[in-house]
């Protein structure tokens, strides 16, 4: 690997850009395919460029026989983001497990006691309202969020926000009872069963979790269930190298 | 902080510093393996590893190759896999088989 490939790789993650870097094994020459433009040996081959936009797609690296030659692409995609509305206890050890998981974690309040950086060190923390916030974030299909604070007025805009986007997974702390009651509240406001239906809650895996960290860890069990499942299901079925 | 960002960025700190530096990445897999494809262990001219393309299994043979890479500046395609010779070795205990590509960062 040429150094200056090791730095497009390096910018492209920090500017959460998708890249490809395609890799001739023969002679490990280099291509770097991005959605919107290709640098490197191979650049000018149409073919190359579409197979590795294919494996940007589904997020599978993957080796290729390509006229006689064998090439890798090894696909590079921003990591998924975890958006935790609430600054509150949980969010405090759901942020770092998150971050360990390779999520991009944002912490939002728009209570200016809860949402510090103090709290929250090393993750991005955005004192506002959750549907404000989320515009300006612009949540997609590699984006999750869990709802945290108990209070209705804080989780119910949220909610409702977040249901409008295509966000991949979309989670509420809260009892069935309390879910039941959500329920009501946000069909007032046109949320319809059907889209009710995406929010995980309670949330969580049913594994008993009582603490912080237990809840943490049963949250963060159910979110890389549904990425990884999202994800098999794209990519279709695996296929076997000869 | 993501897997793959750890090694580049710490593979690029010892490129910077001056060291000699190989990146060793699994190309293709057949059956159970550690690792998916994709995977990357970074090796410095000491020996240092970042990352990881097995379980621990292998990674002994990679890093050697990987000092080897980083002397002669050649590419290798390594091939692992279980054998009955090899089980006590380098290889897969899993039972699966991997291909490594290395090189020197340049």
């Amino acid at each position: 690997m040429k150094t200056e490939t090791l730095a497009a790789l390096q910018q492209a993650r920090t500017e959460r850009t998708a890249v490809t870097l395609a890799t001739r094994l023969s002679d490990a020459a280099e291509t770097l395919i991005y959605l919107d433009r290709a640098d490197g040996a191979m650049a000018g081959d149409a073919t190359l460029v579409s197979a590795a936009r294919r494996a940007m797609a589904i997020g599978r690296s993957e080796t290729i026989d390509f006229g006689g030659q064998k090439i890798f692409l090894n696909v590079y995609v921003p990591p998924p983001r975890l958006i935790i509305v609430g600054a509150v206890h949980i969010a405090q050890t759901l942020a770092p497990m998150a971050t360990m998981l390779d999520f991009d974690v944002t912490v939002v309040d728009p209570r200016g006691a809860w949402a510090t950086s103090a709290r929250f060190p090393d993750v991005k923390v955005i004192q506002d309202w959750a549907d404000e916030a989320f515009q300006a974030l612009g949540l997609d299909v590699s984006t999750a969020v869990v709802t945290l604070t108990h209070d209705p007025k804080l989780d119910d805009p949220a909610l409702e926000s977040a249901l409008k986007s295509d966000a991949f997974y979309i989670g509420a702390l809260g009892s069935r009872k309390t879910h039941a009651k959500r329920k009501e509240r946000l069909a007032e406001v046109g949320i319809t069963d059907e889209m009710f239906a995406r929010i995980h809650g309670p949330v969580g895996l049913n594994i008993g979790a009582k603490s912080p960290a237990e809840i943490a860890v049963s949250i963060l069990g159910q979110i890389v269930e549904v990425r990884a499942r999202r994800l098999e299901a794209l990519a279709g079925p695996k296929v076997v190298a000869a | 902080m993501s897997d793959a960002l750890d090694v580049l960025d710490q593979v690029g700190k010892w490129k910077n510093s001056g060291k000699g530096v190989a990146m060793a990445t699994v190309i293709t897999t057949w059956g159970s393996s550690p690792r998916p494809v994709g995977s990357q262990l970074g090796v410095d001219e000491s020996g240092a590893m970042v990352g990881s393309v097995s379980g621990g299994c292998i990674e002994g043979a990679v890093v050697k190759e990987a000092l080897a890479a980083i002397a002669d500046g050649k590419p290798r395609l390594l091939d692992f896999g279980v054998t009955v010779e090899q089980a006590w070795d380098v290889g897969l205990a899993c039972g699966g088989k991997v291909q490594v590509f290395v090189e020197k960062v340049s």
